[in-house]
């Protein structure tokens, strides 16, 4: 049990980051370099050609070398931990903390920039749920496919084709095309294929994040039997009530480093009052360049806001106030038709509620051209408790498949004035707390006394 | 299962030396791929697979009109279809597998950013899907030797090299162009600008025999030139001899893009993911 079955040592990766279009470019500025030197004369030609297009060439003299459209980034920093066989750990952390880069590194998807990792053992990756899943073949195909893809033998799939089904609850969908399928569907079967690998060592993103309630409690469950079997598991997760209740041990990631790595318990609390810290002001948040906009080829986003609907614009949100969370965002893939997802989550990471634009009429269910649109959700007055929540944000296209998810979007605090002149006052349990009817009545006045 | 014991050292710039191992061990993966470009390639038309007997047929049909009859190129003995259509055989299954090929990774990218695998299975499952075209369209060559009641000689045992050389040349470029492309989507409008070209300057609507002998050499630098010579005279045989010299340099030529190909892919591999 004490074996180090993966062990990270001074992990780093660095990202370089091209700005304005130059990704575009790269083939010119390629063939510029190339030319440069042996060719002066061609180097003139495709100075002129830069010119020409309008390009960023126009602006630097001859002899002068593109301006640096580059900017390092360090997804990593440095990081080492050991992980021992049969361990379950929870690796938590804000938005760009490095856990996906991490868990990419881990996978073999891209290379660390320094650093080494040592891993004992067969690795299966979740990094998203259904993966390779093509639309127009069928469920039975799907199965091969999606099991080959995450590395399973055609017989291995054979032997466990019946448990998957049964897993999947899709037998009677079996040899009908993958896009007839309801999402829910969808996700199980996706589910199904990758619940019934046999890796030593599994690593798991947010692949909790879809599907419902019931099918989350599943995959958790499953998840449990599989650290049961004392095979060891890496799960990356902003559901911080997962990690506790999976996971040992959990590992926090800030901003490229570890800063905590210990039992679940103290770390989830440095994880939770240090999000507090980061987010306190957070009611606002805008990126006016697309390009470096959250998001990604499907969506980026340009602002969440949380306005109060009070007449004073008290900055301060108050359990009476209503208040309307604005999600700006460019729809980047012309004609797709987008949902967008918001979930308010208290601090220690339990949901409040969520809320979809399903029930939206002037855009839901049409396709969206490429463009700015702004979806409004409007929170009544007296519904959150008081206490900090954090908002995420989730695009989901017509599917239900998840586009892009944006967790601790913004935060917000909902302040209690009232407390403060009722005596023996405690905050009250839960999440929201409503204003609910109440009536007394007398039934029946006894005289007697007795 | 695969053995208990497998230690993976991940490291920046390493060398793999299990990726060749990975690369065999992931042969599955490579022929689940295939499989699912082949059924999914005519899913939702309606002639559905008499596709790739049409596109050669026409093809074939138009070569023959212009080259034969209009511009009047000498056949060398066999019926100018035949000569067309021994031709068109590894073209087509070259432009179809670098085109295929060039855009795989970018068409995979949701695998790529998600599941480990040695890369190359993914240019080299459309060079499997590729085949299996080419094999339906050999099937229509047997067809119409049995019209023209045309029985290829000894040297048909030849064809296989041939075949085996077109999908040497193939994968050496694929390799290229699958890498570059997924780096540079210039590429994307490149290819099949290229694929066209290449149609015109390889001998696929006439016979080499009209190159000028002096130039014979020059014009074998393409690669496609060997190779569709040494396949339609595997064909068709006798006239014009093989010219060996064209051959041998079509073999160099391929060994070369193979090599260099195989090597930029590997440097552009380990970054792929981020870059695509």
């Amino acid at each position: 049990m004490a074996h180090a079955i993966i062990s990270v040592e001074n992990l780093s990766k660095r990202y370089v980051l091209s700005h304005q279009g130059a990704k575009g470019d790269g083939l010119r500025h390629r063939v510029e370099h190339f030319a440069r030197s042996p060719l002066r004369w061609l180097r003139a030609a495709l100075k002129q050609g830069a010119r020409a297009n309008g390009g960023n060439g126009a602006l630097h003299g001859p002899g002068h070398a593109p301006p640096a459209a580059k900017e390092e980034f360090w997804a990593l920093k440095d990081v080492s931990f050991d992980v021992k066989q049969g361990e379950v750990v929870g690796i938590i952390g804000r938005n760009g903390a490095g856990k996906s880069t991490l868990l990419k590194i881990l996978s073999r998807i891209t290379e660390p920039t320094t650093g080494r990792v040592i891993i004992d053992g067969r690795v299966a990756s979740l990094l998203e749920v259904g993966t390779g899943f093509h639309p127009e073949l069928t469920g039975r195909e799907n199965i091969f496919l999606n099991g080959a893809i995450l590395g399973m033998t055609k017989m291995e799939i054979r032997t466990k084709f019946d448990e998957i089904l049964a897993f999947a609850e899709i037998e009677k969908f079996l040899d009908t095309p993958v896009k007839r399928y309801s999402s829910g569907m969808y996700v199980r079967l996706a589910f199904a294929v990758a619940a019934h690998l046999e890796p030593e060592i599994l690593i798991v993103d947010e692949v909790l994040a879809v599907g419902d309630a019931p099918f989350q409690a599943k995959c958790l469950g499953k998840m449990q039997d599989v650290s049961r079997d004392g095979r060891t598991v890496l799960f990356v997760s902003h559901n911080l009530q997962a990690v506790a209740t999976l996971c040992s041990r959990a590992i926090f990631l800030k901003a490229g480093m570890v800063e905590k790595d210990g039992p679940t318990e103290g770390v989830v609390s440095a994880y939770q009052s240090s999000s507090a810290h980061d987010a306190s002001s957070k009611l606002e948040q805008v990126w006016s360049e697309i390009d470096r906009a959250p998001g990604n080829d499907s969506v980026r986003v340009r602002r969440i806001a949380v306005i109060p609907d009070a007449a004073e614009a008290d900055l301060e949100l108050n359990m009476s106030t209503p208040f309307r969370v604005e999600v700006d965002y460019w729809n980047m893939v012309p004609d797709t038709s987008l949902i967008v997802n918001l979930c308010f989550y208290a601090l220690d990471g339990s949901p409040a509620f969520e809320s979809l634009t399903t029930r939206e009429k002037q855009w839901h269910g049409k396709r969206f051209p490429k463009g700015l649109f702004r979806s409004v959700c409007s929170v009544p007055g007296h519904l959150l408790n008081e206490g900090r929540y954090l908002v995420r944000v989730i695009f989901l296209d017509s599917r239900v498949m998840k586009l892009y998810d944006f967790p601790d979007a913004v935060m917000l605090t909902i302040n209690d004035p009232e407390a403060r002149n009722i005596p023996y006052y405690h905050r009250f349990m839960g999440n929201v707390q409503p204003l609910l009817p109440w009536r007394t009545e007398l039934l029946e006045e006894s005289r007697r006394v007795q | 299962m695969e053995s208990f014991q497998h230690r993976i050292v991940i490291e920046a710039g390493r060398a793999e030396r299990q990726y060749w191992r990975d690369l065999w061990r992931y042969r599955e993966l490579l022929y689940f791929l295939a499989w699912r470009d082949i059924l999914v390639r005519y899913k939702q038309t309606v002639v559905g697979v008499a596709w790739s007997l049409i596109r050669p047929l026409l093809t074939m049909v138009v070569f023959t009109i212009v080259f034969g009859k209009l511009a009047k190129m000498p056949a060398s003995g066999v019926p100018y279809p035949l000569l067309v259509m021994a031709g068109l055989l590894p073209w087509q299954f070259f432009s179809t597998a670098l085109s295929e090929a060039g855009n795989s990774l970018v068409t995979n990218t949701g695998l790529i950013t998600k599941v480990y695998f040695p890369r190359m299975v993914v240019p080299a499952s459309s060079l499997v899907t590729s085949l299996v075209d080419f094999l339906i369209s050999c099937a229509f060559m047997l067809g119409l030797f049995g019209w023209y009641r045309f029985l290829p000689g000894i040297q048909i045992l030849a064809a296989p090299f041939f075949l085996f050389l077109a999908f040497a040349v193939a994968c050496g470029a694929g390799l290229w162009v699958s890498s570059l492309t997924a780096q540079y989507r210039d590429f994307r409008f490149i290819v099949p600008f290229v694929v066209q070209f290449g149609l015109y300057l390889s001998p696929v609507g006439f016979s080499s025999s009209i190159v000028p002998a002096k130039w014979r050499l020059f014009y074998s630098l393409n690669p496609m030139v060997g190779v569709i010579d040494g396949f339609r005279w595997s064909l068709l045989g006798g006239q014009p001899p093989l010219n060996r010299s064209s051959i041998g340099l079509s073999c160099l030529l391929t060994v070369l893009l193979v090599g260099s190909g195989a090597w930029y892919f590997r440097k552009t591999e380990r970054t792929l993911a981020d870059v695509i």
